[in-house]
């Protein structure tokens, strides 16, 4: 599967009916699952019905025919919703997520729903109750996380674009770590409803796409406020697609130097300075500016996102859905057996330290502190700003690590989200693209941030540099 | 204060979960390092910062109004049922309470 641009033209053409990409796409997820395992459900008989519909019909829609898949943290009517928990597993919605309504609006099939790490908690697809996603670059390494099921399915070349989650990096991490493009929009941009809440203030949907425009063509679908989402704001959705002209003179690229020190992979390092200098190439400006407090974000994210996860998930009781134990002799042993057997060790972990830094006599020094810390990182973007249009960095410290390397040792599979979940603390957009591969033949990503709304010019950014060094490999499994 | 696992057979009871001796185990040290590692902010003053309650952008804040109580379709009994574990009557059936 290509890019969204030419299966529209071949559909317009002519060339393909609607039900022969779909087929196509249903043939290469069911095929590559064996050795990938991207998908926990692919809904064959659902996307071919569509797509006969389609055919029928001649509706102008921007995404007519094109395969998408979803991330199994969002609901689909009809589809299942496990969140890559036992807890879930057997869950099936009732209802559509808002982005799922307006893009199924918009012409696009759901071919199926994607592995990820449970609740969206990790950085490697390691804690899917349901198997390991493998990276398609190579299969012994993961893909990252935790939308790992929804990035190797477009880096395989399933579907040009899927949706995933991000609550710290959860998105442009995998995309870095498989080659492709990952954008996380600002808070407040895509309706969360129908999403499955993890931490409420930091989660947003966010895209994938094997390019910076087949991600502008989804957002444009998606964007928007919805009456269902007291958090998304009434700001206009611009036309992306329009703006991404290639021409970046003039624009201000912000380096923050002080983040490629310690703990960065010097081939990732290489990697991203050569980035920097095909911008300046491209006509941008480079200037230096200063994140300060950047280097706490791992600490301030860990409070936060365990504080809101230990209260969201506290829905998982074993009564109104889902999963529930049968040993249970009274009605508090349900709840503590449900939980003990259907969650898995890193959610236990995370419900258990949320618990700990909101229980009494800590909320102050913990939760308290980590807000205003995250005062201070939002205040150190504004600054940037003023002098620039958008802040690159690294995506991760390195390239996609071997399964296995860093699962007994949480705190550093937590430092992988180091350069990313900043975006997700000050609720402004990141995207991050594909700029070169190491000698073992990985893909590296470089990370571009913007001020709110700007997800036009991170695009626009993005588009110009995969024009002009485009990455040209392709991993080792891919679709046919 | 170093975490023990006195105090995380505490939290997990306060967070519903039944932990078994050998989680015990793993997640003390665990956790103590993680808390020592969020620690490291104790190092900031951060006596004149306003708390960053809650996500929003200001164009965000600016949405967030109470919609008027006007009655609207909701899903209907038997679909918010339709998942349960255990329904029975017209009701979420669980075991006894006491």
């Amino acid at each position: 599967m290509t890019n969204i641009e030419s299966i529209l033209n071949k559909i317009s053409a002519g060339e393909s009916s609607i039900r022969s990409v779909t087929e196509h796409a249903i043939e290469s997820a069911e095929k590559l699952n064996e050795s990938l395992n991207t998908f926990l459900q692919i809904d064959k008989e659902g996307a071919l019905k569509r797509a006969d519909e389609l055919d029928s019909s001649n509706e102008e829609q921007s995404l007519r025919g094109i395969p998408i898949a979803i991330k199994d943290n969002i609901c689909v009517k009809g589809l299942q919703a496990s969140c890559g928990s036992k807890i879930l597993g057997v869950y099936h919605p009732p209802y559509n997520a808002t982005a799922i309504e307006r893009l199924k609006s918009a012409g696009a099939i759901v071919i199926g729903k994607t592995n990820q790490d449970e609740f969206a908690m990790g950085s490697s697809n390691e804690n899917s109750a349901f198997g390991t996603v493998k990276n398609p670059w190579d299969t012994t390494r993961v893909p990252g996380g935790s939308s790992g099921g929804s990035a190797v399915a477009v880096a395989s070349g399933v579907v040009p674009v899927s949706l995933g989650s991000e609550t710290g990096g959860s998105v442009r991490q995998p995309a870095s770590l498989c080659g492709i493009t990952g954008l996380k929009p600002t808070y407040g941009r895509i309706s969360r409803y129908g999403l499955v809440a993890f931490a409420s203030s930091l989660d947003q949907i966010a895209i994938f796409g094997s390019n910076s425009r087949d991600i502008a063509a989804v957002l444009k679908v998606v964007a928007g406020r919805d009456t269902h989402d007291a958090t998304t704001a009434d700001v206009p959705v611009p036309d992306y697609l329009g703006e991404m002209t290639g021409d970046i003179k003039g624009m201000r690229i912000g380096v923050p130097r002080e983040l490629f020190g310690e703990g960065l992979d010097e081939e990732v390092k290489a990697s991203v300075e050569k980035g920097i200098e095909n911008y300046r190439d491209l006509g941008a400006e480079i200037v230096d500016i200063e994140l300060p407090h950047a280097k706490y974000c791992i600490a301030v994210y860990y409070i936060i996102a365990t504080a809101e996860a230990s209260s969201n998930l506290a829905r998982f009781d074993g009564v109104r859905y889902g999963y529930r134990t049968p040993e249970a002799r009274d009605l508090r042993e349900t709840y503590r057996v449900t939980r003990d057997e259907g969650f898995g060790a890193e959610v236990k972990r995370r419900i258990m330290l949320g618990t700990y830094v909101l229980s009494s006599g800590y909320y102050d020094a913990y939760y308290l502190k980590a807000q205003k810390v995250r005062t201070l990182i939002k205040q150190d973007f504004e600054k940037a700003f003023t002098v620039c249009d958008a802040i690159i960095t690294p995506t991760s410290p390195s390239t996609a690590f071997k399964i296995g390397e860093k699962s007994d040792d949480p705190l550093a599979m937590y430092l992988s989200d180091i350069y990313t979940c900043t975006a997700n603390l000050a609720g402004i957009p990141g995207i991050s693209i594909p700029c070169g591969l190491s000698d073992e033949g990985l893909p590296i990503g470089l990370q571009l941030v913007g001020k709110n709304w700007s997800e036009n010019t991170l695009l626009k950014l993005g588009d110009a540099y995969e024009r002009a060094f485009p990455l040209n490999a392709k991993p080792k499994v891919f679709a046919e | 204060m170093p975490i023990t696992e006195k105090d995380v057979a505490h939290i997990a009871k306060l967070a519903h979960l039944e932990i078994t001796e050998k989680e015990l185990k793993s997640f003390t040290p665990q956790m103590a390092q993680i808390v020592s590692y969020v620690e490291q902010l104790n190092s900031l003053d951060t006596s004149d910062v306003e708390p960053s309650l809650g996500g929003l952008t200001p164009e965000g804040k600016a949405t967030e109004s109470a919609r008027d109580d006007i009655p609207q379709e909701s899903l209907g009994q038997s679909l918010a049922l339709d998942q349960a574990p255990d329904p029975n009557s017209g009701h979420f059936r669980v075991p006894k309470v006491l």
